[in-house]
């Protein structure tokens, strides 16, 4: 059990209306991996991280999460969607994901927002939801804004926040969209440490981003996609150094 | 001035039933509200079909031909029903329509329309990144909606909930029509008795207006809370 790929995508599409985005993209990952989704913007890769948690239903492919294989019926229209809505919430619970805009609750403070999931989702005890969630606050460094609401903090610290909400839920996996993009440039490097501390815990990570020094350094695998395909794969040293894609060569390029 | 006539006690019970009848009506008009709003902007095409002829309806139709319709039509229905059970079922049932409930549902189902419209509005509101990491976090729908789409569109419902008590609280009074002995009733009594319409209907309207003033203090105090977590602009 200890061996079993924490998720495996086999051969992921998706269409949007007439406009087919991801075109067959598929990803094993063994625990540990951090894979970092490169590419340019309408590349496909927002998407296909959407597809792994079914915030987007995969038009075809299957997703399996640590061997459990999502299952897809077709409603009236014929559309593809999930057969099981506890299975995906049960799934989803085991995937969390870090969003490009936060999302942490506005309502809620910084200590609700990491608690709310782990007690109403996955049953743990309140006091211990809590221990939990004060335990990653510390790891992230925010541990004295906890009683803060997110809009009275910065980005850099609200993006933290949102990784100890991901991380109280303990998950297999991690999802992360752009989790540096919205920040100014100065607190990009804050979060960024976090997430390399997480890598170097040995956390299984799949990761949208931008940054190309992040994606060389920590990963263990990229994925670079081009109009919902894979031009790219494989380890930082072969995608980077010796990319045999001619548009992996452009991307890499300097631009001035 | 203020020698009310004997007419003060009966005044006062006239304003607990205004004040009753108003807090009813609200509760009735929240829930249907919710459900309108709910129904609104759910998949189901019934559901947006059955809502939408709601709010056309009611918003369409004077108030006052409403509780008219409601308070004498409501009757003669319940007993065309109550001789048909009779007949069919031979078991005895009989209800009776008085003035308070027929202005509690009209009342309700009149401002349950604008609710709807409010709450819909409030919905539409609410942030798509915030009920994304609902669903992100395994949330089931109704934890979404109780915990995050329910606390954060309150927020921006507020406002529009305050306006329609205080149009609700005061169309109350148009149930003295149908013979509810509610404050303006017995004012109106008072006043023909004694040809002292002034006397009789300046304190009506005051306790009207201090019944508004006072839900408007409360409702800034409820905004300031829900308003928690958002910055101020200055």
């Amino acid at each position: 059990m200890a061996d079993q790929a924490p998720l495996i995508c086999k051969d992921i599409h998706k269409t949007f209306a007439e406009l087919e985005v991801l075109k067959g993209i598929s990803l094993e990952t063994r625990k540990g991996d951090v894979v970092s989704l490169i590419g340019s913007s309408g590349s496909g890769k927002s998407t296909f991280l959407r597809c792994i948690n079914l915030l987007e239903t995969p038009t075809s492919g299957d997703i399996i999460v640590h061997g459990d294989p999502i299952r897809f019926t077709n409603n009236r229209k014929g559309e593809r969607i999930p057969a099981d809505n506890k299975q995906v919430e049960l799934i989803r619970a085991k995937l969390s994901m870090v969003f490009q805009g936060f999302n942490l609750w506005s309502h809620m403070t910084v200590l609700e927002n990491i608690i709310e999931a782990p007690i109403n989702v996955l049953k743990v005890p309140k006091k211990e939801a809590i221990e939990r969630a004060e335990a990653y606050l510390n790891k992230v460094g925010i541990y004295e804004r906890k009683d803060y609401y997110p809009a009275q903090m910065s980005g850099g610290q609200q993006q933290r926040a949102a990784i100890a909400r991901a991380l109280a839920m303990e998950p297999e996996v991690m999802l992360f969209d752009e989790p540096t993009s919205a920040l100014d440039p100065e607190l990009v490097g804050e979060v960024l440490k976090v997430m390399q501390s997480l890598a170097e815990e040995g956390r299984t990570m799949i990761v949208v981003t931008h940054e190309m020094a992040f994606a060389k350094d920590v990963s263990t695998q990229v994925l670079f996609l081009h109009q919902g395909v894979i031009e790219e794969q494989g380890t930082p040293q072969k995608v980077f150094d010796n990319p045999d894609s001619e548009r992996m060569k452009q991307f890499l390029a300097p631009k001035f | 001035m203020f020698d009310l006539k004997g007419y003060g006690p009966a005044l006062l019970n006239g304003a607990v039933v205004t004040v009753e009848l108003a807090f009813l009506s609200l509760a009735l008009a929240l829930i249907l509200g919710l459900i309108g709003a709910a129904a609104k902007l759910s998949n189901s095409r019934v559901a947006v079909g059955i809502a939408t002829t709601y709010t056309t309806l009611i918003r369409g139709v004077p108030d006052l031909v409403m509780m008219l319709l409601f308070y004498y039509g409501g009757q003669v229905g319940v007993n065309m029903l109550s001789d048909y059970i009779w007949e069919t079922y031979e078991v005895d049932f009989f209800f009776q329509f008085n003035p308070f409930i027929s202005g509690v549902i009209t009342i309700g189902l009149i401002f349950g329309a604008y609710m709807t419209e409010t709450f819909r509005g409030a919905f539409l509101a609410v942030e798509t990144g915030q009920i994304e990491a609902a669903r992100a976090y395994g949330f089931s729908k109704w934890h979404t909606f109780r915990r995050v789409m329910v606390p954060q569109m309150l927020r921006h419902a507020l406002p529009g909930i305050g306006n329609n008590w205080q149009v609700l609280l005061k169309t109350t009074a148009l149930v003295s029509i149908i013979g509810l002995t509610d404050m303006v009733r017995v004012a109106e009594e008072a006043a023909k008795a004694e040809r002292m319409p002034f006397h009789f209907f300046i304190p009506v309207a005051f306790v009207y207006l201090a019944l508004t003033a006072g839900s408007e203090l409360f409702i800034k105090w409820l905004d300031k809370r829900a308003n928690v977590g958002v910055i101020q602009e200055t």
